[in-house]
């Protein structure tokens, strides 16, 4: 037989490698795609069993501002009020997003547009060195300096939403300033070129051509600020105040759904309402992370559109 | 390819009864410490278009892009020398930059509409500069896009992304929002290099049509290009501008070696 025709037949060194290969990479993405899964199994399992198994009502749990679960009210019915934490998080979250903002595209536009020299320089080691600074470390300063000079300021104990933001605005700064860079840099060179040519001064062509190619990056960003802002745990905790009471003001403690779980989930036996009424938190706190996570794929989606 | 002498120059005089519209003396380009054009001095006349030609790398481009000070936004780079329009010489520090660019438009090689409408495009300059009456907007928008050839074909919807647009049709639309801010002198960078041959000969009509109203000056890789719409044309070679001659006698008689070895392709 011809032998290229009986090679060509026979399955090669390279293709069996290459087989293996795929299998391998499969093998690891089945992995993650399982733990996700089992996570959210997990997850959901528990949490859900606060409204089968104890029948809390869920629109009660989301609407009431009671969060007792050890005792039941006068009626006998479990106190599960999820409100005080639900606000707790959104309100830490936009507002440090809110304060957050403005300062990170400032600097990113600093780094990119301004001084990229002394950017990449001073301004890019400085902001990964506050990515790497561990959130107990936030929380401690946000303890010692922050909840202090707020007691000062306005009185009360300093402890409240108004900390949190402060603490949860440092925080999320980097991450927010380096994706915005990431998106100016991303607007390509030529854009700039056309506008300055066309005898656009600097800050024209900053604010009406490079902010606006760079918008979806930069909201990208932002939700991501917030994702990590309502997720964070530790920092907050040390610095909110830790009561679950729906917040009249900015400078009463207040909690906030991390805050709750991670006092709580100690001290409750596995299987009783309070343990599952905190699985319940938690659940919201994936379902809310998913939220965020497909905000920023829309944002992606409609960002590609308009180009 | 051979080495040329570069003090083997020919540059064209022109007679006191031609107006110049540009004129650079001595203009010298460094990056960072690698000097990318030796001292170009080169008049250009109003109302004609003059083409740079040359091989990639001899510096036509450089040289178009610090007319109008384009090259101040790379860093490292220097301009030495004198650029005299009107006048001013607008290689020097008490000139405004933005202003003078107002004057001086430039297409560049690739088209590089924003992602906006076609009409916000066009507006874009004219309102950064204050004009916000709707009807003038409206006329210049129509102007712009009559001159530059391309009305027709967008006028029924001017709100569209200027990015739906066709290559061809991109690059028209940057000649005419290059326009509407009425420069003396279009600067292009090869506008033609990245459209197919239907789309280059209704830009080229578009430039010949221009000529009328303004003083061009393209830079092209493509020599049948210099040679259709050109009236005077310029021969780079490393830096240097080795002959500058009306075009149909950089065509059919160089007097420079060099010149003529890369008219009839024998380098470049």
């Amino acid at each position: 037989m011809d032998p290229i025709r009986a090679a060509m037949l026979k399955r090669s060194r390279s293709a069996k490698r290459e087989r293996r290969g795929k299998l391998i990479s499969l093998v690891c993405i089945s992995l993650i795609v399982l733990v996700v899964a089992a996570i959210f199994f997990f997850v959901a399992s528990r949490g859900l069993a606060t409204f089968f198994d104890n029948k809390v009502n869920l629109w009660a749990f989301l609407s009431q501002s009671v969060w007792s679960p050890a005792v039941n009210d006068a009626h006998g019915n479990p106190q599960v009020g999820a409100l005080p934490m639900i606000v707790g998080s959104f309100g830490v979250t936009f507002l440090s997003a809110i304060v957050a903002t403005p300062f990170a595209v400032g600097a990113a536009i600093f780094m990119t547009e301004i001084s990229p020299r002394l950017g990449a320089k001073i301004l890019q080691p400085v902001i990964e060195l506050l990515v790497g600074i561990p959130s107990v470390v936030y929380g401690f300063i946000g303890l010692s300096v922050v909840v202090p000079a707020i007691r000062h300021a306005f009185g009360g104990t300093g402890f409240g939403i108004l900390a949190g933001t402060f603490v949860l605005f440092v925080m999320i700064l980097p991450t927010v300033t380096s994706m915005t860079v990431d998106a100016l840099h991303a607007v390509p060179r030529y854009y700039r070129e056309a506008s300055l040519a066309l005898g656009a001064t600097r800050w024209q062509t900053i604010s009406r051509v490079v902010l606006r190619a760079a918008l979806p990056g930069i909201l990208t960003g932002v939700v991501f600020g917030m994702a990590r802002a309502f997720g964070e745990a530790l920092a907050v905790q040390m610095v909110i105040g830790n009561a679950a009471l729906l917040p009249h003001n900015l400078i009463s403690p207040a909690s906030t759904l991390t805050s709750v779980l991670t006092a709580g989930i100690g001290n409750t036996v596995m299987g009783s309402l309070e343990n599952n009424a905190l699985w319940s938190l938690a659940l919201l706190l994936l379902l809310m992370s998913l939220a965020f996570n497909l905000v920023i794929r829309w944002i992606g989606k409609k960002g590609e559109m308009k180009r | 390819m051979q080495n040329y002498s570069l003090t083997d120059t020919f540059i064209r005089p022109f007679d006191q009864g031609q107006e110049i519209a540009l004129a650079t003396s001595a203009l010298k380009v460094f990056y960072d410490d690698h000097e990318a054009l030796h001292g170009v001095s080169l008049p250009f006349e109003r109302y004609k278009i003059t083409a740079l030609i040359g091989a990639s790398g001899s510096g036509k481009s450089t040289f178009l892009r610090s007319l109008n000070r384009m090259n101040d936004t790379i860093e490292g780079t220097r301009v030495t020398g004198s650029i005299m329009y009107r006048g001013v010489d607008i290689n020097s520090k008490q000139v405004d930059v933005y202003e003078m660019r107002k004057h001086i438009g430039m297409v560049f090689q690739r088209p590089n509409p924003f992602a906006k409408s076609i009409y916000d495009n066009i507006t874009f300059a004219p309102r950064r500069f204050g004009e916000h009456n709707k009807e003038k907007l409206d006329q210049l928008v129509e102007q712009s896009l009559k001159d530059a050839a391309l009305w027709d074909q967008v006028k029924d919807d001017l709100h569209q992304s200027g990015l739906a647009l066709s290559g061809g049709q991109q690059q028209r639309l940057c000649i005419a929002r290059a326009i509407a801010m009425k420069p003396d002198i279009l600067l292009l960078d090869e506008p033609a290099s990245a459209l197919d041959p239907i789309s280059t000969s209704t830009v080229e009509d578009t430039l010949l049509q221009l000529k009328d109203h303004y003083t061009i000056i393209i830079v092209t890789h493509n020599m049948q290009q210099a040679a259709r719409i050109s009236d005077y044309t310029a021969f780079f070679y490393s830096g240097t501008a080795i002959e500058y001659d009306e075009t149909r006698k950089i065509f059919t008689r160089p007097k420079i070696k060099a010149t003529e070895d890369y008219v009839s392709g024998h380098f470049g």
